[in-house]
């Protein structure tokens, strides 16, 4: 557990020092929900679509961050190094998930808050403690699967486009579920919250599934990868 | 001439095994052919229409067998200790004629829909879920075109393969769940009103043969071809280092 953290406060540090994240995929993450509202220009249309869009967006800037997380660790290969370390390479899959989860939690809360500012979503009574728990339970599961397909790709020719094409159908449900009790907590016509609070339960499963998985597969995927 | 060229030329992937299935498959298709065009009858509702029938439930069903082959393959190269590779190759064949199979299944269902439903497309689950296998075996095929030494593609692409497995039942069950809260694909029921008499089921049955017979035919001589380009690889470096040796011997002496 220690080294867990360890490696996630490694990954932190290294992204607080360098602020990608501020510097360059928040703003995308912020164009990409504007681009949204311009190529749809229609303000009903923009709010009942809000929920997905988030998401959406979410999806994109996970795959950067996730080739970004793993191009620090080819380097000079860091990964066998870190690999040599560690008693059991589940511990760096979770520890650089975790750092990962840290990471889009908060761009998950900035993009929800503009989501609110640009596209008119509302938030109100019951939705806070649903769209809290989706926002922890969505993202943890994006990180994850993210973590898991990084280190797939990591140290590939093409991975930049390899990472997308894997890991986008396995976030499909994800995104159903994240963007259907997004919508929920938002106050939608479509679903109330008691479905939304499904959805949620769908995520967790999604999470604990993915995180089980990748604790397993992480060890034949990283050895002599760099 | 370089010798790893004689040794391409003296194997083939064909073996009197896949010459015989090869002829039953041809037989086979024809039989369908004309069976399908000529003999069976045109569906009381659906008319000339319900021929797709032939080529598209056979495909299907190949490209789900084609996926549960490659899941099977790749357990056995991951967990057994000798003929990984062997195993790595039939599971890469196998997936390789299932995204075929799967995009026939795709082209011919969305034909058949436009002509019954009216419509190409419907965002019913089976056909979403469908799509969604599509994509990730495609993205496997992609993962496995990426050059490296065949031990660790077979490792890799074997991890992703179980992966999918894993991915298939959560897609399918949410996006069951998406669809049952907007309007429902009743359209869709009349893919089970087609009655089938008795020569329209055996044709039916003739094409589920006849495909598999094909896929087996396909996969054999695949999984062989990556056999022999895997064979390729380590001959044609060890003839071109020893091509260079030999150069330089010569050069060495001249001087």
């Amino acid at each position: 557990m220690n080294m867990v953290l360890t490696i996630a406060r490694k990954d932190l540090t290294i992204e607080w020092r360098t602020r990608t994240l501020l510097a360059r995929i928040l703003p995308f993450a912020l164009l990409v929900l504007v681009l949204f509202a311009v190529a749809l220009d229609s303000e009903p249309l923009i709010l009942r679509a809000a929920a997905g869009l988030v998401w959406l967006a979410m999806l994109f800037a996970t795959m950067i961050m996730v080739q970004r997380s793993f191009d620090v660790e080819i380097v000079d290969s860091a990964l066998d190094a870190l690999l040599g370390f560690v008693s059991s390479p589940s511990k760096v899959f979770f520890g650089k998930a975790l750092s990962l989860f840290v990471q889009l939690f908060a761009l998950a809360v900035v993009l929800v808050c503009a989501s609110v500012v640009l596209y008119g979503a509302r938030v109100e009574g019951s939705g806070v403690v649903l769209l809290v728990t989706v926002l922890v339970t969505a993202t943890l599961g994006l990180a994850l699967v993210g973590t898991l397909y990084g280190v797939v790709v990591a140290n590939m020719n093409g991975r930049d486009s390899l990472l997308p094409l894997l890991a986008l159908p396995v976030l499909a449900p994800l995104l159903i579920g994240a963007a259907r009790a997004t919508e929920a907590a938002f106050g939608s016509d479509t679903i109330d919250v008691a479905n939304g609070w499904a959805w949620a339960a769908i995520l967790v499963v999604y999470a604990v599934v993915f995180g089980s998985a990748g604790a397993v597969a992480f060890a034949p995927l990283a050895q002599g990868e760099s | 001439m370089h010798h790893w060229h004689k040794v391409n030329r003296d194997m083939t992937t064909g073996t009197a095994t896949t010459r015989v299935i090869g002829w039953i498959a041809i037989l086979t298709t024809a039989w369908v052919v004309v069976s399908a065009f000529f003999l069976t009858p045109a569906d009381v509702i659906q008319g000339d229409s319900v021929r797709i029938m032939y080529v598209h439930v056979p495909t299907a069903w190949i490209a789900y067998l084609a996926f549960v082959i490659t899941a099977v393959a790749s357990g056995c190269s991951l967990v057994r200790k000798h003929r990984t590779l062997g195993f790595d190759r039939v599971a890469g064949a196998s997936a390789e004629v299932g995204v075929l199979f799967m995009a026939m299944t795709l082209i011919t269902g969305s034909l058949w829909g436009r002509l019954t439903w009216g419509t190409f497309w419907q965002w019913d689950p089976r056909l979403t879920t469908t799509l969604f296998l599509f994509v990730t075996y495609v993205g496997y095929l992609a993962i496995r075109r990426v050059d490296v030494d065949p031990v660790r593609r077979a490792r890799r692409s074997a991890v992703i393969a179980l992966l999918a497995v894993l991915e298939i039942p959560l897609v399918h069950f949410s996006v069951v769940l998406w669809r049952s809260l907007h309007q429902e694909a009743s359209v869709l029921n009349t893919d089970g009103d087609v009655r089938l008499d008795g020569l329209m089921l055996f044709t039916l049955f003739s094409g589920v043969v006849a495909f598999t017979l094909m896929f087996v035919w396909l996969v054999m001589h695949r999984q062989r071809l990556t056999a022999l380009s895997d064979v390729e690889r380590v001959v044609g470096l060890d003839a071109s280092i020893a091509a260079r040796r030999a150069e330089h011997a010569g050069g060495v002496r001249a001087t």
